[in-house]
């Protein structure tokens, strides 16, 4: 746990005055406190291409009333800056009152060890690993022009302090592993990409020789994709593979039903609670308590315990996504899901990981009943406009479907859909739920967080796929 | 206030001192300030404020040809201390790197001419919320609009960049932004959003509120019961949101890294036609007031005008130094990436430009991340409006845009209306022959 009152002319008992003094009028409000280190190795074109380490340490101060929210930060920790925040925090909400909310549910439950896995790893032995992952992912042939292979280790600490002196603290250790392959073969390039990772020592990820596996996979899909053809053009039967192009279901559906945009009437979902938004066995939930995961969370940013949030329960829209501000102002509790990237940001209701849970049907029935379609496996990004519900998502490997029977590889093209409608279109859902390997990262509102995503394979019966051939 | 020059100087040197003290052969020191105030408004209510005071330092140690770096937020002496040696410790075990050094002494820039990138004015917070609320009564006059959002935040910061070679420079900027975002609603409860902004180095240089409240309002209206058209391919016309990030694309394709690690589809293209004849694209460092506007590099290196597409042809890659000695070339200036980007502006007036085919496809907005530079394969969404004759005839939704930058740059129209609205600007563009995919 790292002191924040240490080496600082601010003790804890004058924070604690300030903070009671700023949020006495207000209906909730918190000091957020953050002391993260960081490091990232990287290996490109043969060499040790950087090695970065940082430290950050900085508080946030938030007050909030009806439904203004004031917030100040800083990185100088010192009664001078606090106090200037606190002037700051209200001569915003002046002579707005409210009445401050002190309750908090409690958890004991920790869903990650306490560890630093910068510290539990010596730089050494994670240099010697660069090498031999480069060594070995270009052993594969000639064809392999480029490797990019890169570590990424974060141990952050957190402090809430609440009105009255209340405090709550969380530890979060968080790895990833990434390997970036480029091929060229006769004139043609092509990349593949594969990561790993989650609130785990490096070893546990990396041990067994595990890091091949990722180095392979990423081999297999620029190999992949050597032989693929132009992408069709148009509207057509999709076979979504399991875990990672879940996806689909966090830009579809899962920003549509967060808070902040139902409290604010811009999202598409706004209006259909407890209506069917999904075709009957669609079952999604956002579940930030699996251990070691990349998305989850023992308290979320304002230290509310995370939990299994219900979403869509057979079709039928049940829960949003919330965080105490916007929870309030809906009259309900909330879920777990304030989330902020730093003390540099204000806290939003975000996803942790977002699951579609097994249905009955296996991937090779939903493949057997495409005459004409597409089998996407692999994703890139994806993203979504709330207010109209189109979303995007592109795919990195795929292949055409046709007469139930898995054809050539197609190029990496972009699949758009309506998020409210989409999940009408589910008409097979899979039993072979898988969860993604732990590499995503959502951006909302320039802040970027963790986050997982789960599913099994599913059939969407019409989506528009990007390509070229018409 | 933001902290000056002396402090950053005096912090700056510190950490070049004590790394060289500690066994740094080199060493490089960016120190940073900002602050920045924003205030979010929302339906004429204040929604947020945000007050946000950040200093940062982040350094590089060099023994002979090994490298490694440090960052930190937290500018403690104690703290600072044991960042240095950990780098340097970190440092002596990095494996060595020939292309590892400084820039050339002789390519640090010297003397600055004043491009007037700092405004000492300041907008107090209930300022702000007047051009907010008027910006959002003009947006509201539109009586399909049912939300409207808008931001105001006033930046300001300095920096200085300090190296073993004896650099020490740098300097003040600010910026001042506000931002309007509507939502409209049909009679079907089927709702659209779009925006406008307003972002300049001067506070009086900004639009007024009723300017881009307005703008946004007529924009998200016009998106209003969109349809979904046939696949087809069909000329397209970026609008100067969009077509501005053709050379963002140009960017990280030129990027001497991109092109020394054989990771673009431009690689071995210097010297070729790679744009039709009609093209020029420069990047200018030192328009007063700029956007992108720099006096140096992210290494201290000065930085010129470069014409990097002349008459269609590519002339320059963007270089810095690590890369640049991979490519047996001396750093242009570009480490850190362009400054101020644009095109020329074309010869055809926007008008005409639309009437130029029958049918064209009009875009405002693309999502997705759909630009492949290591193939030139280029796959997004798109929303926009269907053009016939030179007339906006009806929006459409949920399509993709689809084609490969190695034709698209050959087969580009632009017109006239070049604005530098933002660090990289583009007129709007006609493409030929990409393909849409639809019902």
């Amino acid at each position: 746990m790292s002191d924040f009152f240490n080496k600082t002319d601010l003790s804890r008992n004058d924070a604690e005055k300030i903070i009671s003094e700023t949020l006495n009028n207000c209906d909730d409000g918190e000091l957020y406190l953050e002391n993260s280190k960081s490091e990232s190795i990287v290996l490109d074109d043969d060499k040790i291409k950087s090695s970065t380490y940082s430290s950050d340490l900085g508080y946030g101060l938030r007050a909030v009333t009806g439904e203004v929210v004031a917030y100040s930060h800083s990185n100088e920790i010192s009664r001078n800056s606090l106090k200037q925040s606190a002037d700051n925090l209200s001569s915003t909400l002046k002579s707005r009152k409210g009445v401050y909310n002190h309750e908090i549910p409690k958890t004991n439950e920790k869903f990650y060890k306490n560890i630093n896995p910068i510290e539990e790893k010596s730089l050494q032995s994670k240099l010697e690993l660069l090498k031999e992952v480069n060594t070995y992912t270009r052993a594969k042939g000639g064809i392999v022009q480029q490797v990019t292979a890169s570590f990424s280790g974060e141990h952050k600490s957190i402090e809430i302090i609440r009105s009255g002196g209340e405090v709550l603290t969380d530890v979060r250790p968080l790895i990833r592993f990434n390997v970036s392959v480029m091929l060229e073969k006769n004139g043609k390039k092509e990349t593949g990409v594969y990561g790993i990772g989650g609130r785990q020592s490096y070893d546990e990820y990396l041990k067994d020789d595990n890091w091949k596996k990722v180095c392979d996979e990423a081999f297999r899909i620029a190999s992949i994709n050597l032989e693929s053809k132009p992408a069709p053009a148009g509207e057509m039967k999709v076979v979504l593979g399991p875990g990672w192009p879940a996806i689909l279901i966090h830009e579809a559906i899962g920003h549509g039903l967060e808070g902040d945009f139902n409290r604010k009437k811009t999202s598409a979902f706004h209006n259909l609670m407890g209506q069917r938004v999904a075709s009957e066995g669609v079952t999604i939930v956002d579940d930030g308590t699996l251990h070691n995961r990349r998305g989850s969370l023992t308290i979320d940013d304002e230290g509310t315990p995370t939990e299994k949030t219900v979403l869509i329960e057979n079709g039928i829209l049940k829960n949003f996504m919330q965080d105490r501000l916007n929870a309030r102002l809906m009259n309900t509790r909330s879920t777990g899901s304030g989330r902020r990237e730093s003390y540099r940001h204000v806290v939003l209701p975000r996803m942790r990981n977002t699951m579609m849970l097994n249905g009955k049907y296996s991937q090779e029935e939903m493949i057997k009943s495409v005459d004409k379609g597409i089998f996407a496996v692999s994703f890139g990004g994806g993203q979504v406009d709330i207010t109209s519900g189109k979303f995007v998502f592109n795919c990195t490997e795929a292949y055409e479907i046709i007469n139930g029977k898995i054809g050539v590889p197609i190029k990496g093209a972009t699949l758009i859909g309506d998020g409210p409608s989409i999940l009408k279109e589910v008409s097979l859902v899979g039993n072979n739920m898988m969860l993604d390997p732990g590499i995503g990262t959502c951006g909302k509102a320039g802040q970027g967080v963790p986050v997982g995503v789960a599913q099994p394979s599913i059939l969407i019966d019409k989506m528009t796929v990007g390509g070229t051939q018409l | 206030m933001v902290k000056d020059q002396d402090y950053l100087k005096k912090t700056a040197s510190f950490c070049i001192d004590l790394a060289k003290k500690l066994g740094a052969t080199d060493a490089t020191a960016a120190v940073m300030h900002s602050i920045s105030e924003t205030v979010n408004f929302r339906n004429k209510k204040l929604d947020e404020s945000d007050r946000s005071d950040s200093l940062g330092v982040g350094l590089t140690t060099y023994i002979g040809t090994k490298k490694s770096s440090i960052s930190s937020s937290n500018l403690n002496e104690d703290n600072i201390k044991t960042l240095i040696e950990r780098c340097i410790e970190t440092t002596k075990i990095t494996p060595e790197d020939e292309l590892n050094s400084l820039p050339d002494k002789d390519l640090l820039a010297t003397k600055i001419n004043d491009l007037n990138l700092y405004d000492d004015d300041h907008i107090e917070n209930n300022e702000k919320i007047e051009y907010l609320k008027e910006a959002e009564e003009a947006a509201l006059e539109k009586k399909e609009i049912i939300n409207t959002e808008t931001g105001f935040t006033e930046s300001k910061s300095n920096f200085i960049l300090a190296s073993s070679d004896g650099f020490l420079n740098g300097y003040k900027s600010s910026s001042f932004s506000a931002s309007c975002v509507a939502v409209a609603k049909n009679a079907n409860n089927n709702m659209e959003r779009d925006y406008e902004f307003t972002s300049t180095r001067h506070l009086h240089d900004m639009l007024r509120p009723n300017q881009i409240g307005s703008l946004a309002a007529k924009k998200t209206v016009q998106k209003l019961n969109p349809q979904k058209i046939e696949s087809e391919k069909i000329c397209i016309i970026f609008d100067r949101r969009i077509s501005k990030g053709i050379l963002s694309v140009l960017a990280s394709a030129i990027s001497a890294s991109s092109i020394a690690r054989g990771t673009s589809f431009l690689k071995d293209k210097i010297n070729e036609e790679i744009f039709s004849s009609s093209i020029n694209i420069y990047d200018k460092p030192n328009i007063v007031k700029g956007l992108g506007s720099r006096y140096f590099d992210d290494e201290g290196v000065k930085t010129k005008e470069l014409k990097l597409v002349d008459q269609g042809v590519l002339k320059h890659y963007l270089v810095d130094t690590y890369y640049g000695k991979k490519l047996k070339s001396k750093s242009n200036g570009r480490s850190g990436g362009t400054s101020n980007l644009y095109f020329e502006k074309g010869s055809i007036s926007y008008k005409n430009l639309l009437k130029l085919n029958q049918r064209t496809l009009y875009i405002t907005e693309t999502i997705g991340h759909g630009s492949n530079l290591v193939t030139g394969d280029y796959s997004v969404g798109a929303t926009g409006f269907m053009v016939e004759n030179g007339v906006f005839k009806y929006p459409v939704s949920e399509i993709t845009i689809a084609g490969n930058f190695n034709d698209m740059f050959k087969n580009i129209t632009l017109a006239d209306d070049l604005e530098f609205k933002y660090s990289t600007n583009a007129p709007t563009m006609l493409i030929e022959g990409m393909v849409v995919a639809g019902k």
